[in-house]
Order: structure tokens, then sequence, then C-alpha cells
């Protein structure tokens, strides 16, 4: 993907294991798994790069690989059959594993999502075939509205209802659209799934379009994911040469194309309408609904937009049957989630589990609990429209509706865990931030009540806090929740609500004590240098930017509060821990 | 420069493009969008100036004013933020010696800019540095690439 094995070097590691291949003159397949894994659908980042060596059936993980430990591993386990035990992967993989439920993800890091045979390997593109030879719309239609999937990008609205809509609204023609504009900062579930087997996605936007009566399609991508660009503009086009795309597809009468169009970097273009705005090549910003896309949508004509992995269940579904999807999940929330697991968690990565699976397992038995021994203090779920969950309640069901009574959301599937070094007042203005600058600036609740209440998170962690404003906050905030045009200022107040909530005392130690519990807050930080530990080595007296420690050799330091910037440069450079912060 | 400007609004013909695919396509072949280049369309395809830019300060993407020989992005997602991705900011803003609410250095050897997330948050907290992906950084690591740049400009002059 450009990022996880590319930057730990998975494309190295590659060459190397072709290169000492040849020159061990051996004939033997290796599983490219450095590829596969460098689009992330194996999940487990942390572990980059993740190999794995199989001789027929027996296979085995390396992690941590480097392009130097590959000669060592051909030469021990590819020619003398004995694998390099000390490299393998530890328990914690197996672990990572086991209570993951993969359907969306099943062929992610198992095909080479550049080759189409390997999809066809793994059923792909059957499930169109028999749709489009022997099922009616209708039917299919209401085989998705049983399986009880909803969409995967946010609101959960049923999938086959939103099909049943367009399919009963008229127009000249309709549309079919792939929201793969992941705008969440934390997830990265779309560009997984796109990188890893763009197949599912083309072959669940046909069965789509066969549904409503769609000839043409979009997948609207952002163009922050340039080795998704590349990797779906190759899988249209090997479709395409396949007679899957184009006209009178899978020798049918169905006429089906898909094409491109990227994102320019705007969150707010997930959303729906501005997303058709933005397709259309004008600014992003969303209008009023109804009426809603299904009816009058892209060029005023009934469209579709569902999410990547929405559409990536589709072909699943069709194949093995809706009641066994529907197997799968709570009574309202049916099948799994692809989750992106990330923050202070020992294994971070890509998880797809099932609909109802509690916190705590996702966060103690999948990721392995919190790095370095530090206390969980919460879960962000669902990124700037979602809600922080306290650690006290790890036992909550991870489905639509329970994480919406507790005041979060499942989202497109970012779920960040924060340790004791997290504050909370903090975590509120990052979001209130980010929505403030993504706000299109059309409806005035939006655009204004965003800015207000950035201003008041900022006053509040500078120290200039004052009595009544939590209370200030949760009015704007009710304010701006109910007002606002779209879903992003719907949704923008919620990290505020969710952390005043569970966290009114750090707002309070910041309002009154002008104290930052989690020690985050700059403005609120004092440095100062114990002399008993000070062992006057100089070293934070050369990094301080603002030239604020005084002393000498031998003498020991001391800070000047007149001068200090707070930067923390001290802190982190004293190997002596005499430098406190409070 | 317009032989180019006239490659790009052949292809927004050619595949029925929109602003946004013309102003992309531009951004490509320039690294930003030139007032020139916009004034050439608004002529060429009689639409107004004010839609162009309109488009063009809407998206994040796009830039009017050219940007430095280097290009350092911040990832600033919330995996990045939650693990101090401010913090490796700002000692790069020192290192580069950039004031407040400047990204391009005096010389126009660096660009520092933020984007709201790359997407590799296992990874967190990472860093590009000219289109090279840098993961779990540190204040230490990304000063220390970026001293090998200085270094290297400094050697072929």
């Amino acid at each position: 993907m450009g990022t996880g094995g590319v930057a730990s070097g998975g494309a190295e590691v590659l060459d190397a294991f072709k290169r000492e291949i040849d020159a061990a003159g051996i004939k033997a397949r290796v599983r490219e798994n450095c590829f596969a894994h460098q689009v992330g659908c194996r999940g487990l980042c942390a572990k980059d790069v993740l190999v794995d060596v199989a001789i027929d059936d027996a296979r085995v993980t390396y992690q941590f690989v480097k392009s130097d430990m590959v000669q060592r591993i051909v030469q021990e386990h590819l020619i003398e059959n004995k694998p390099v035990e000390e490299w393998r992967v530890g328990e914690d993989y197996e672990l990572f594993q086991q209570k993951q439920v993969k359907i969306v993800l099943s062929a992610c890091g198992r095909i080479d999502p550049e080759d189409t045979d390997a999809y066809h390997s793994v059923g792909g593109y059957g499930a169109a075939r028999d749709v489009l030879t022997e099922w009616l719309p209708d039917d299919v239609i209401e085989e998705i509205k049983n399986s009880g999937l909803r969409g995967r990008g946010g609101a959960g609205f049923p999938t086959g209802l939103k099909w049943e809509l367009a399919r009963k609204a008229r127009g000249d023609a309709k549309y079919i659209i792939c929201n793969a504009d992941e705008g969440d900062p934390g997830a990265f579930m779309d560009r997984a799934v796109i990188e890893g087997n763009p197949h599912s996605v083309i072959e669940g936007m046909i069965i789509a379009g066969y549904a409503i009566g769609a000839h043409e399609g979009y997948v609207y991508l952002r163009a922050e994911y340039p080795l998704a660009v590349e990797r779906l503009k190759l899988a249209l086009d090997k479709a395409r040469r396949r007679l899957f795309l184009g006209k009178r597809i899978f020798g049918t009468p169905f006429d089906f194309d898909i094409k491109i169009k990227l994102g320019a970097g705007a969150f707010v273009c997930g959303e729906e309408t501005a997303l058709i705005a933005s397709i259309e090549g004008q600014r992003g910003m969303p209008r009023a609904k109804p009426p809603f896309p299904v009816h009058r949508g892209l060029w005023q004509q009934p469209t579709v937009i569902n999410n990547v992995e929405t559409l990536a269940n589709i072909p699943i579904i069709i194949q093995r049957g809706c009641a066994w999807y529907a197997s799968f999940g709570t009574e309202k929330s049916k099948g799994t989630k692809v989750f992106a697991l990330t923050g202070k968690i020992k294994n971070p990565g890509l998880i797809e589990v099932p609909m109802g699976i509690t916190l705590r397992e996702i966060i103690e038995d999948i990721g392995g609990g919190i790095e370095g021994g530090k206390a969980l203090k919460a879960v962000q779920t669902g990124g700037p429209s979602g809600g922080c969950i306290p650690a006290n309640m790890l036992d909550l069901k991870v489905d639509y509706e329970s994480l919406a009574k507790v005041g979060s959301i499942v989202g497109s599937g970012g779920m960040i865990v924060l340790d004791e070094d997290n504050c909370m007042v903090n975590m509120a203005k990052y979001f209130v931030q980010f929505t403030q600058e993504e706000s299109c600036g059309k409806c005035v609740p939006c655009r204004v009540g965003t800015k207000r209440l950035l201003e008041t998170l900022e006053r509040i962690t500078k120290g200039h806090g004052r009595k009544g404003d939590i209370e200030k906050l949760e009015k704007l905030s009710a304010g701006i929740k109910a007002m606002s045009l779209c879903g992003l200022g719907q949704t923008a107040p919620n990290p505020v609500l969710s952390t005043i909530k569970y966290f009114r005392e750090e707002y309070e130690a910041h309002i009154t004590d002008k104290k930052c519990p989690a020690k985050v807050c700059k403005a609120l930080l004092i440095y100062s240098i114990d002399e008993k530990k000070c062992k006057a080595c100089g070293a934070c007296l050369r990094i301080c930017p603002a030239g604020a420690v005084t002393g000498a050799k031998k003498t020991p330091h001391s800070i000047d509060q007149a001068k200090c910037v707070k930067c923390g440069s001290c802190y982190e450079v004293c190997k002596f821990n005499s430098v406190e912060r409070n | 420069m317009t032989d180019s400007f006239d490659k790009i609004i052949h292809a927004y013909r050619e595949t029925g493009g929109n602003v946004i695919t013309l102003l992309q396509d531009t951004q490509e072949a320039f690294g930003y969008v030139p007032r020139e280049a916009i004034d050439y369309f608004s002529e060429q395809l009689k639409i107004a100036p004010s839609r162009f830019y309109g488009v063009a300060t809407f998206y994040a993407q796009f830039r009017l004013a050219p940007r430095g020989k280097n290009i350092i992005t911040a990832c600033c997602g919330t995996a990045c933020h939650v693990k101090g991705s401010e913090r490796i900011l700002n000692s790069v803003a020192r290192e580069l010696k950039l004031a407040e609410g400047k990204d391009l250095t005096d010389d126009g050897l660096f660009t520092l800019e933020r984007v709201n997330c790359v997407g590799a948050c296992g990874i967190a907290p990472v860093f590009v540095i000219n289109k090279k992906v840098h993961g779990k950084a540190t204040s230490e690591k990304i000063l220390k690439e970026i001293r090998l740049i200085k270094g290297s400009t400094d050697a072929e002059k």
C-alpha cells in the first residue's frame, strides 16, 4: 500500500527472496506474502514484514523479516527443510487471528490482488455470473434484504432496502457509486480491501448494478491512496478484457462498466450528496435531503451509494446464501465488521469480527492488551463522528445499537485505543479541530458552531477555562446536532459530549485546577529540574531551543520559567529522569 | 507552458472530464496549480476563473503556490496523534526554522505539510519524506533524515 509493508521494506524482502531462490537454483513458488502483506490484508501491521514459507501444506510464518535474513531462510528452510525457529511468529500471531471471522477479508492476504485467476480460484465472479444468468433482480434484492446486511460506511442503512428504493425509482438512467472516500483519520479498512481484493468490489458493483438496473458505476476513491488507485485500475482493465465489464457481460444482454473518480481531499465528500457534487466536478457541498440520492442522485438520476466493505460482502452473500450470512452477528446487526484497531494497543492492525463481539475480546484477546503495561483509559470508535467509550464499559457489545446507546457509533470502523497518557479534553479538541477544518461552510450551525466549540476547547486546554464552560459546550453541542444540514455537523459534537459524559472530572481539572492530569496539554505543564538528581551533563542545556536552561559543568541546571517554551525537549533528552513535568 | 496546458485540455475533452480532473492533471504536471493555467483554461473553455478557484480552494489537495524541493508530510490521523505526532512535528518545524503558519523554508528546500491520515495507522506515528513512508517515527529518526537531505544538498553546492 505504500505504507505498512513497503515502509518496513516489503518490496526489498520480496526481491531478496527472488534473488536468493534463483541463486540457489531451486524450483520453488514463493507465496508472495510480503506483497500480500504490503496491502495490509494480513492485518498485523505491527509485525512487518511477514513472510509465509509454504512447502506443500506445511506453512511457516516469519515476522520482522529484513532482506539480510532472507538468505538464511532460503538456505535452512527451503533447501534443508529446517525452519528458522527463532524468527517464527509468536503465540500472539495465532491469538490475533483466533477470534476473528473473515468474510470480507477472507481472500485478502491469501491471493495476489493483481491476478484475476487468483480471485477465480476462490470462486471469484461466480456470484456475478450466477446472478446475471439465473436470478431476477428482485430476487437479488430479496436475498440481500434477508441477509440483514447494513451499510458499512457508518450510518448502517439496510442495503437491500436502499437497492429496492432505487430499483423502484423512475429515471432515464441509474447509477451505482462505490464510496471509497475513506476520510476518517485512523481508519484504513477500505484501502485494505481495495488493495487486497479489488475484484470483490467490482463483482459487488456488477451485482448491485444488475439489481437496481444501472449500467454505469463509479468508484469515488481517495487520491491519498496511490496503491489502491493503481490496483483498482489494473483490476478494472483485467475484468474488461475478460468481458466481466463492458457490453453484454458474461454473455448476457446486460451492459455494465465502472469508472474511477479521484477525490481531492475533502472529508465532507463522504456524505452522499457532497460526493455526488464532487463527481459532477463541483465543490463538494451537501444539499438538503429529501430528495434522497436513490430518487435524485448523480445527474439527477436514481443513484445507490454503497461503501467498499458493503459491496465486498455482496458476492459472498450470494455465494453462501443469506441464511449463512445472517447466522453471524446479533439480532439487528448481522454479519461481520472490519475494524482498524490502532492506538496504544500491543498488536495494532486490521481485524474482522462478528457483530456483537465485546470490546474486551477485541482489545484483550485480539489486540493483546495495552502496550507498555499502561492502563486502558478509553476506546474511541467512529472517528470524528463517534465517541469515547470508557474502560469500565469493556463488556459492551460492538454493534450498531449498543454503541449508539453509549453515545458513540460503529462508524466506518476506526477503533483507537487510548491509555492513561491520553488527555480526553485534548482528544475532543483534536476531533473538533478536524471537523471544523472540514466543515464545508454551507450551513451556519456547523460552520460557526464548530468554530465556537473549538475556541472554547482551546481556551480550556490553555488554562483559560472558566466556570460554566462545560455547560456551554453541552448547550452548543445540542444546537449543532439538531440544526446542522448533514451528517458531518450532526455528529461533530459527539466526541465532546461523550468525553464530558464519561470524563467530566478531567474537564474540571483543566478549568478549575489549571492542570492536565494526563500531562498532555502543553500550556498547563511546568518543567523543572530536580537538583539532587541532575548530573550536570549539559544535555538539556544544549537541546533547549529557547536558552531557558542555565547552569554549567558540575553546577546542577535549572529552568528559567519565563523563557521556557514547554517543548519538552529537556524532558525527553535527560537520561537521569531529573527533569520533572507537572 | 501553453503546450502542456493544451495537452491537459485535450485529455479533458477526450475523457469528458470536469473542473476537478482538469486541476488534478495540472497539479500532476506542475506540482501546483499555476495562475497562468487557470487564466488559460478559463479563456479556452469559457469557464469563469472563479469556478476554478472555488474548486481549488475547497479541496485540500490543490496548491496554488510552488512547493519546496523536498516534501515532508506529517500524518495527523488519530492514531498518530495519540502516539505523539504533534511533538515530532514541532521539533521538525524548529529544525527547519519555520515560523508559525509557514510551511515552506526560506531557501525553498523543504515543505512541511500535514495530512489528515495516510492510512498506515498500524505503524503510527507516520511521517512521509519525499514519498517514502517512515513508520514508528521518532523526533530523532526524522531529524536525522532531514539532516541527511540537508547534507547532500550542501555537498552538491
